[in-house]
């Protein structure tokens, strides 16, 4: 592990974090949301878990965010919003 | 209300964040879990046993293969409910809630087309090339079934849903995803035929060509071809399964139109 490298993907989770939760636009946040879970594929294989990685870059990062991304397109705006 | 809930957000993350100095440092040898017998057999004994160099995959698909046909079994169940229930969906009315945005044939970009067509049958090696090498690289029939579903998600949203579905039917899905069930548990009910337990996989011994003198013993070889096998199982369970959620998800089980 080098610290540098955790400390910008720890801040850069945080921050994605943040925003996925507080962004209006649902399509947005399904897109940041899969932005969360690379950031945590990278720290997965900065500890050596390739596998782990592997499986959230898959998983988490691909099909998740897909996943939410054909479900939102299903959805519609509420007029108060 | 919304003081109270940070409150309780504050002192939960506190009370983590306390526990979290408790945990061995990262890599740590000398932590319980290094130190327990188990894990130093895993570590020494894995590739003498089993020949397959990656011990991830020797855990996950030989010394606890259980476990793994039953995860299996629980990506199969939950793709069937998803499938199910919005496959009632369709049956009742549900067309005038939403009008949908049908696609024509010629609607669709032809950059976009034609990239998918170039990028697809890469995706579908690269896809099977990591189930194949599984037991010897990262990778495996998870990874691989939800790329090789990927794919296929690919190109029903390059195209719409009917000209996706036309390779796959809607009902070859459930069929395909059951039978990577049936070849998992099948090798495992397999070697119980053997007069082994089940998913004792170097009961399969048998069915391998006898090996030279000098090289691996088939006992050994077959515990790495049946991981390999499994590993196959779990694959088409999973794309399938990652293919058919996409299906009926992006269209409410309507399986109509694009995204």
């Amino acid at each position: 592990m080098i610290w540098q490298f955790d400390l910008i993907v720890l801040v850069l989770l945080v921050v994605t974090a943040v925003i996925s939760l507080h962004v209006k636009d649902l399509l947005s946040a399904s897109m940041v949301f899969g932005v969360f879970s690379f950031l945590i594929c990278l720290l997965w294989a900065g500890m050596g878990a390739v596998d782990v990685a592997f499986t959230e870059a898959a998983v988490g990062a691909g099909v998740g965010a897909v996943f939410l991304i054909a479900t939102v397109f299903n959805t519609t705006r509420d007029s108060s919003d | 209300m919304k003081a109270l809930g940070l409150m309780v957000v504050v002192v939960v993350g506190a009370l983590l964040l306390y526990a979290v100095g408790d945990f061995p440092a990262w890599g740590d040898p000398q932590s319980p879990a290094s130190q327990h017998e188990i894990s130093r057999h895993f570590i020494t004994q894995s590739i003498p046993e089993t020949a397959v160099p990656n011990m991830v995959t020797a855990v996950l698909a030989d010394y606890r293969g259980y476990d793994t046909m039953f995860e299996t079994v629980v990506i199969f169940t939950a793709g069937l409910a998803i499938i199910g229930i919005l496959g009632m969906a369709r049956l009742t009315d549900r067309e005038s809630l939403k009008p949908m945005a049908e696609t024509r044939p010629g609607d669709r970009d032809m950059i976009v087309i034609n990239t998918c067509r170039q990028v697809i049958p890469i995706m579908q090696l690269f896809a099977f090339y990591v189930v194949a090498h599984g037991h010897h690289s990262p990778g495996g029939g998870f990874q691989g079934g939800v790329i090789l579903g990927a794919s296929f998600i690919l190109w029903a949203i390059a195209r719409d849903l009917p000209t996706a579905l036309q390779g796959i039917k809607p009902r070859r899905i459930v069929f395909l995803a059951a039978l990577g069930v049936v070849i998992y548990a099948g090798t495992g009910v397999l070697s119980l035929a053997m007069d082994a337990k089940l998913l004792d996989y170097s009961a399969l011994h048998g069915f391998l060509p006898p090996a030279p003198a000098d090289a691996v013993p088939n006992e050994i070889m077959a515990r790495s071809h049946g991981m390999l096998i499994v590993e196959i199982g779990v694959a088409f369970t999973v794309s399938a399964i990652m293919f058919g959620i996409y299906t009926y998800l992006s269209s409410m089980g309507r399986l109509k139109g694009g995204l």
